[in-house]
């Protein structure tokens, strides 16, 4: 017999009374509307629809990850001794008094983070602490674009390319292939992505001069900071998918089939390409993750406007709710990586166990 | 995962007869035959000695065995040379010698990547095994508490805390471990859970074993394989993480090198003084290479189930 707790009831009743407390009156009854049905449902479904049921508690865990993640990142920041105007020369006690009511720092603790956390579910990150009148919101939507659009072309870079070097090694076992796949693979994990992106730089936009050295603007711009990026995501998925194509080519289904007189093609594609590619789908999400470290890196090298390049810079100016509203935001979109990932994981293995399938 | 354990028995066992016939006192336990079949592994033993040499020489090649430089001191006059007797890699823009520095770094990066992977290993094992051990509801909150902080960005978190806190070694290796160990701790719980019902730990049990005798007696040593080879991959990351944070400026602050900061200094000016990028870049490469290569080893020697 199985036995239930639901504390993800439980977790939630504070984030509903926060919510309720500091958002605009329609935000919050909206999503509170969403948390309680959650967990309504949650609770009715019990073990009925096991899909729902686990979406759900997906959906709700990744909402407690976000809201952890940022109440952390706002305590982190307040915990930093002394203020963002210390730096600064030494202000008038009025002028310091002015500012902080600019900034709301006058405030209690409890307010500030009140304001801050009603802020985010209206996607009001804050003001910067380093440029005057710039909203941090503004800086993250300008620079989104050009980041997007280098991590999709190197998420999917990284799976075609690994998947396919990994298929050939699994097939070419032991051949040469699979040697020079393996070797690449290895040498791809080990080398550092912003070595690897200065190497490329020097050698195909330096040297040969092939490509712009730094720049984000033609289609050409692309193709070293993909590569740079999506080297070491493609050893990994290369090394995964070899791997797993291998067990899946000795299992005695793919005898059945060769035994049947199915074709090369359907076995492969049917098959073995279908059943090796699950482990591929759990990376993703570590993938996406090691993809938007390395923008942070590959951004700065070559010179590309986007997040990582803010993220960089406002590390080094030390610019706190600049700092603040990036981590946030990376953290909802890896969240979400995740989320996505754990679907599809669902979707595509009927096998899986819904209930918990970490450790595996 | 339970076919890989009777598999591994089965491993042991044939072994284990094969050498009875010989020596009839003596057995050869999973481990041993393991280490055996890493001997056998070209790559790996050669992964192997390079670590050993790179650990060497970075105890042994700052020192006056090879050089009268110290990382710290400048020599403007003598900023940016090409290696020469003097001056074996060269110096950088500060004109500090680039042999010293990059086997301080050297040290620097190996310590970072020992300690967060052994810190990881202990609260990872500790806290694996309790939630393994005990199971129910014990392993219930113990493990949502660990994924619900393993659902925070790792290197985001890192960031974060090295704002807060002041870059230096010791922070950035608390940094590292403070969501690292989870992947350890749930790979000692999945291994526990399936051991601790295995009869040999029935039998410990009966006997009137403690829970700490099974646990360290029994049941971890079981485990060492997995424990290895995470353990192996764990410090390679730990290195790259230091390398990626000097490059934020957020690594062990100067005049202390560290293998990341250095490639960092070099990247401006890289098509002038390649020298500066190519020893420690080469180095920390080597490293990772070994380091990887190794794991792979290990894994492959210990976990009969990957053998084909």
């Amino acid at each position: 017999m199985e036995f239930h707790i639901y504390p993800d009831f439980f977790v939630c009743a504070p984030i509903f009374l926060i919510i309720l407390e500091i958002s605009d009156k329609w935000i919050g009854l909206y999503f509170c509307l969403i948390l309680q049905s959650i967990c309504i449902q949650n609770i009715v479904c019990g073990g009925v629809q096991g899909l729902v049921k686990y979406v759900l508690k997906k959906l709700l865990f990744m909402l407690l990850s976000l809201f952890i993640l940022a109440s952390l990142t706002f305590f982190l920041m307040k915990a930093i001794p002394g203020d963002p105007f210390t730096a600064e020369k030494k202000l008038s006690p009025e002028i310091r008094a002015l500012l902080e009511v600019k900034y709301g720092l006058d405030k209690p603790m409890y307010e500030q983070y009140l304001k801050y956390m009603g802020g985010i579910l209206k996607g009001d990150f804050g003001v910067s602490m380093r440029y005057l009148n710039q909203d941090v919101t503004d800086m993250i939507t300008q620079t989104f674009t050009a980041s997007l659009k280098l991590g999709i072309f190197a998420i999917l870079i990284s799976i075609v390319v690994g998947v396919l070097l990994g298929l050939l090694a699994a097939v070419y076992h032991r051949k040469l292939i699979d040697d020079v796949t393996m070797v690449v693979a290895v040498i791809g994990i080990a080398v550092p992505s912003f070595l690897l992106a200065s190497l490329l730089q020097y050698v195909f936009a330096f040297k040969l001069g092939w490509f712009n050295v730094m720049g984000f603007d033609g289609p050409l711009d692309y193709v070293l900071p993909v590569a740079a990026l999506s080297a070491s995501p493609i050893a990994f998925i290369a090394r995964l998918t070899r791997s797993s194509m291998l067990e899946v080519l000795h299992a005695d289904y793919i005898k059945t089939a060769k035994a049947k007189g199915l074709k090369w093609p359907a076995i492969m594609f049917k098959h073995v390409v279908r059943n090796g590619i699950l482990p591929v789908v759990t990376y993703v999400g570590p993938m996406t993750a090691n993809i938007i470290t390395g923008s942070v890196v590959i951004e700065q090298i070559f010179n590309i406007g986007g997040i990582g390049k803010v993220f960089v810079e406002s590390i080094t100016n030390r610019d706190y709710t600049m700092i603040m509203g990036i981590t946030i935001f990376y953290g909802i979109l890896l969240m979400l990586a995740r989320f996505l990932t754990d679907i599809a994981y669902v979707l595509i293995d009927p096998r899986i166990k819904l209930e918990s399938r970490k450790g595996a | 995962m339970s076919g890989t354990n009777n598999k591994k028995n089965e491993t042991a066992n044939t072994n284990l007869t094969s050498q009875a016939a010989v020596k009839p006192q003596e057995s050869v336990s999973l481990f041993k035959d393991a280490m055996y079949r890493l001997a056998t592994n070209k790559a790996a033993m050669i992964s192997l000695s390079v670590l050993v040499l790179v650990v060497i020489f970075a105890l042994i090649g700052p020192t006056s065995l090879f050089t009268s430089y110290n990382y710290y001191s400048n020599d403007l006059m003598n900023a940016n040379a090409a290696p020469s007797a003097e001056h074996w890699f060269g110096t950088d823009d500060l004109g500090r010698d680039v042999w010293v520095r990059t086997w301080v770094g050297a040290r620097v990066s190996l310590t970072v990547g020992l300690a967060a992977a052994l810190i990881d290993l202990v609260i990872g094992v500790i806290y694996g095994a309790i939630m393994g051990y005990y199971g129910g509801r014990v392993d219930g909150i113990m493990n949502k508490f660990s994924e619900i902080l393993y659902s925070l960005p790792y290197m985001l978190v890192v960031i974060l805390l090295l704002v807060v806190l002041e870059p230096s070694l010791t922070t950035i290796i608390i940094a590292l471990t403070i969501t690292g160990w989870i992947s350890m701790s749930w790979i000692v719980r999945g291994e526990i859970m399936q051991l601790k019902n295995r009869d040999f730990i029935l039998a410990a049990r009966s006997m009137g074993a403690s829970t700490g005798r099974q646990l360290f007696r029994h049941l971890l040593p079981n485990a060492i394989g997995p424990i290895i080879v995470t353990l192996t991959l764990s410090i390679p990351n730990a290195i790259f993480a230091e390398a990626f944070l000097s490059f934020l400026g957020l690594g062990v602050s100067a005049p202390r090198s560290s293998l990341g900061s250095m490639i960092n200094d070099a990247l401006t000016g890289w098509t002038l003084y390649p020298w500066r990028m190519w020893f420690p870049a080469g180095l920390m490469v080597l490293t990772m290479l070994a380091f990887n290569l190794l794991g792979d080893g290990l894994r492959d020697a210990l976990d009969p189930k990957l053998r084909k």
